[in-house]
């Protein structure tokens, strides 16, 4: 096993020294009989982290716990050693961006950071709002009012707002829904940049590949509990040489069966009614050898269905490895 | 004008809501203005247009309005969190908001009673009244305030207390008075211009105290809950 699967095992990225600045340590949250977070405990240090996981499995509820809007039911969810919870003092040092894109339609652009940069009591709130604005882009459309933003410039908005205050810390929950590429491309990019330049971003994604662009290190959360944590391409290699099961049919699945067995990519087979189960080893030489095998045999091939490959089946086997 | 109150304010006057606000003061100068200029006696309408829409149901309704539209509909459409995530202590937050609602609420109730007032006896009479709804817009509006942040229907369980308890049980059942803001209010109105309008019901020294103590255990609690304001779990 190449990752780490202990939750216990704070992640800090490669090179830093200093102990990371969200932590959470044995945090468990449950809305009466229902468990949302089950003890997780995890370091987040500068640079962008994705946390991953299907939905409903608790990325929200977390991101919730760690900008102060929920209180674990156990543990600590503390930034800098302060606890964020009944602790407005944090947001001096924290920026959150919800998924809910809630703005005051009534405020310009420019109108709501200044707000938030004057909430944040900034010796200069206009200097501050100029260059969020420009950091994301949205000096343009400064001077118009929110409520007739597409999507993508309200999210952007929101994210100037957040920004304001150079927090070290900034938490987005799916920031990428509703964004089109290039929107998404800049949204990216602006997160990298802000890893870069000493940042702690955590941003939650459902989607594999979105989190492949952006963050090298990920925490993957399944079912409320951390299924798997450290560095993408280690998870990554993980879940691409998990055995995957597919559904054949053919024109003689006992003859097919013999022959794949002999297929070194080729992990089990189960014989049924209604086809084979095949097991593979390794997605890429069974999905080239089959046709292949088929071919020799003299066998007609009606049917191959990959079974699992739902994101839902690629974190359970997160979850079991 | 800190820059919660001028978003709340101007969330508050932006929004439609705003417009249900002017029906009710209208109707009460309406009425008095029509009872006066057909030379009424006040003694025949001056307690059913002061009391029974002035103190019954303007005042209690504007406070409603706009005491759950300062917090409840930030609440309803999550823009609250932007005033949230800020350094800034949670008693600011309410005492911003709750100033908004009782300076919207007492233009509202004041200017209308004092004009009410006016036309039933005297400017004395007038100015009594606009004093009484002051106190009772600091009340109700505390109130209602706190109640978007106890309950998700904060206009029902508003409208419940100012119908059933202060309409229904306020009239029939004496020991509830002693928590019927609208008796205060009639109490303090009646004794500073002593008028057979009024039917006081409580002394003028409860009624002092008690507004007070709704005013402050309504907002310390307010100040308390929002410490403790929760988002909703998963969205999808």
């Amino acid at each position: 096993m190449t990752i780490e699967t202990q939750p216990t095992a704070p992640v800090a990225p490669a090179g830093a020294t200093t102990p990371g600045v969200v932590a959470l340590q044995n945090v468990s949250r449950w809305y009466g009989n229902v468990v949302a977070v089950n003890d997780i405990t995890m370091s987040l240090g500068a640079g962008v982290t994705g946390l991953l996981g299907p939905n409903g499995a608790g990325k929200t509820t977390i991101l919730h716990m760690m900008a102060g809007f929920l209180a674990p039911s156990k543990g600590a969810v503390t930034i800098d050693g302060r606890p964020t919870w009944r602790n407005p003092g944090v947001y001096r040092d924290l920026g959150l961006v919800t998924e809910r894109e809630a703005v005051h339609a009534f405020l310009t652009a420019e109108q709501f950071v200044l707000a938030c940069a004057k909430m944040q009591k900034l010796k200069d709130p206009a200097g501050a709002t100029r260059r969020a604005l420009e950091l994301v882009e949205m000096t343009d459309a400064a001077h118009r009012r929110i409520g007739t933003f597409s999507k993508g410039m309200r999210q952007r908005t929101r994210v100037a707002a957040a920004l304001v205050h150079e927090p070290r810390v900034l938490l987005l929950d799916e920031p990428f829904n509703g964004m089109d590429p290039r929107q998404r491309m800049h949204m990216m990019r602006l997160l990298h940049s802000l890893g870069d330049n000493g940042h702690t971003i955590l941003f939650s994604s459902h989607i594999l590949e979105e989190v492949e662009q952006v963050a090298g290190l990920v925490q993957v959360i399944v079912a409320g509990r951390l299924a798997a944590s450290g560095d993408y391409r280690k998870i990554r290699r993980l879940m691409t040489n998990r055995p995957h099961v597919f559904a054949v049919r053919s024109s003689d699945d006992r003859r097919l069966a013999v022959a794949l067995i002999a297929e070194k990519s080729v992990a089990g087979i189960e014989i049924e009614n209604t086809g084979l189960t095949v097991r593979a080893s390794d997605y890429g030489d069974f999905t080239r050898a089959l046709p292949r095998i088929a071919l020799d045999q003299g066998i007609r091939l009606h049917q191959l269905v990959p079974s699992d490959e739902s994101l839902e089946s690629v974190f359970s086997y997160l979850l079991e490895a | 004008m800190s820059t919660v109150a001028m978003i709340t304010a101007r969330g508050l006057f932006g929004r439609r809501r705003a417009l249900m606000l002017l029906p009710l003061p209208l109707l009460l100068i309406g009425l008095a203005a029509i009872c006066r200029a057909y030379d009424l006696e006040p003694t025949q309408w001056g307690a059913a247009v002061i009391v029974g829409l002035g103190f019954a149901v303007v005042l209690p309704v504007v406070a409603l309005i706009v005491g759950t539209g300062v917090l409840g509909s930030e609440v309803d459409d999550g823009t609250l969190v932007h005033i949230l995530t800020k350094p800034l202590p949670r008693r600011d937050i309410i005492l911003a908001k709750f100033l908004v609602a009782v300076v919207a609420t007492a233009v509202t109730t004041t200017i209308p009673l004092f004009v009410a007032g006016l036309l039933a006896g005297s400017a004395r009479l007038g100015a009594a009244l606009a004093v009484a709804a002051l106190v009772g817009s600091l009340a109700y509006t505390a109130l209602f305030l706190l109640l978007s942040l106890l309950t998700r229907r904060p206009v029902l369980l508003g409208l419940v207390y100012i119908l059933i308890w202060e309409g229904l049980l306020g009239r029939w059942v004496s020991g509830t008075r002693v928590l019927s803001i609208e008796q205060y209010v009639i109490a303090i109105a009646d004794k500073i211009e002593p008028t057979t309008l009024l039917d006081a019901k409580l002394g003028v020294a409860t009624a002092a105290v008690m507004s007070a103590i709704f005013v402050v255990v309504c907002t310390v609690v307010a100040i308390n809950r929002l410490g403790s304001f929760s988002l909703a779990g998963e969205t999808s």
